[in-house]
């Protein structure tokens, strides 16, 4: 079976339950958005994908074979981290070539051509980027590595707009040149959300959504119009999230619409992957 | 061609009306060759298989054809045929809206005729 399957993954940091029996498969060749407010587990999981975290109980195994301790395995993923693991005195390019060592498929000559097209000054040491040149180095080396898996830890950290679309678009380009998984943590889904197939979503160490990006936005829809018209119309629906400004109510419904039944005075807008998250992991 | 989230329709439908008014309107001429998956992936910001599913439905009805290793390009006859599909939808989207509109206005039969023909005189 190829793909990243997880299997009742369980973790706890002392009292605190991280993931709690989490069951996935990531699919070879897809773009998947990982989503979760900060601490629900995202990054335990990518951790102990990669085995840089052990998981208490469950099993994780990367294209059939068991992923713990495994080189094999291990050498088909590529983790951007949050961390930086190299050593701060390194520079970039001593860097690239390191990584070289590790992954037999980095691509040097497309490291070196991002640097430039990022303005990234390889000769630098580590130690010395700004947090957004940081991330820049990071996701250079995750785009060179030439993985079948390579997952990003909330990849656009610290970048400006012009640098973050640059790095969807090159993702975009690397991915339709060389088809791989990438699996994308991160906080800033409205912009990236044209680019996920699969969304995730993990609230409280569980998986809350497992679904294709376009089969999840067809899920439900908003409705806007006067209180009463909005009330009437919900109260047989089931409604995740509710807003009033004066008389004006927008309520978020799951459900099909019926386009012939819909009253007169209230209008339909589609979901949004990125209010549709918020409604769904806001605590109550 | 614009790309618009917030549309009833899903991103791929957008994509295939999007080549279909280019080709309507002459910016992609039969037989002449259209942007690649690639190309519409990277401009419009969206997951190839999205892009892929957009051109698909093209394929599909004719309107594009894909030449292997070379391209995509805007089959003859593709011009007339996408005017007769757009003529049968046009009562449905245009029409229906438009009387729907007019009725809450309280806009009579009679007053949209008239503003039809000043349209055309425009």
């Amino acid at each position: 079976m190829n793909g990243i399957q997880i299997n009742d993954v369980t973790k706890t940091f002392g009292d605190t339950l991280a993931l709690n029996q989490v069951s996935l498969t990531f699919e070879p060749h897809k773009i998947y958005g990982l989503l979760g407010r900060n601490g629900a587990g995202k990054s335990t999981l990518l951790n102990i994908i990669t085995n840089r975290l052990f998981a208490d109980s469950g099993k994780i195994t990367i294209d059939g074979l068991v992923s713990v301790e495994n080189d094999m395995t291990q050498g088909l993923l590529y983790l951007m981290s949050e961390k930086n693991l190299y050593p701060e005195s390194m520079t970039c390019n001593e860097a690239f070539k390191w990584t070289k060592q590790f992954f037999k498929d980095f691509d040097l000559d497309y490291a070196l051509n991002l640097a430039k097209q990022f303005k990234l000054n390889t000769k630098k040491k580590i130690r010395s980027l700004s947090t957004g040149y940081t991330s820049i180095f990071k996701i250079i080396t995750a785009l060179s590595v030439n993985t079948p898996y390579v997952l990003f830890d909330e990849p656009v950290l610290g970048l400006d707009a012009n640098h973050r679309e640059m790095f969807y678009r090159l993702l975009i380009e690397k991915y339709s040149d060389r088809p791989f998984t990438a699996i994308i943590s991160t906080h800033l889904i409205d912009e990236i959300a044209s680019l996920l197939e699969y969304i995730m979503i993990i609230k409280n160490g569980e998986i809350l959504v497992n679904e294709s990006c376009e089969s999840l936005l067809r899920k439900g829809y908003s409705v806007t119009g006067a209180i009463k018209h909005v009330d009437t119309f919900i109260a047989d629906k089931e409604v995740i999230g509710e807003d009033v400004l004066g008389g004006l109510k927008t309520a978020t419904i799951i459900g099909s619409i019926n386009k012939h039944t819909l009253p007169d005075g209230i209008e339909i807008t589609n979901l949004d992957l990125q209010k549709l998250f918020i409604k769904l992991t806001n605590e109550e | 061609m614009q790309i618009n989230f917030e549309d009833e329709r899903p991103i791929f439908v957008q994509i295939a009306d999007g080549i279909e008014d280019a080709i309507l309107t002459g910016a992609f001429e039969e037989s002449g060759q259209i942007p690649s998956i690639t190309e519409l992936s990277v401009s419009y910001k969206i997951n190839p298989a999205t892009a892929l599913k957009g051109i698909s439905i093209l394929v599909d009805e004719g309107i594009i054809f894909k030449k292997r290793g070379v391209g995509m390009f805007v089959a003859p006859g593709a011009v007339s045929k996408l005017r007769d599909k757009r003529k049968e939808l046009f009562f449905d989207h245009y029409i229906k809206k438009l009387i729907e509109e007019a009725k809450k206005l309280g806009i009579t039969n009679q007053e949209i005729l008239g503003m039809v023909e000043r349209g055309y005189k425009e």
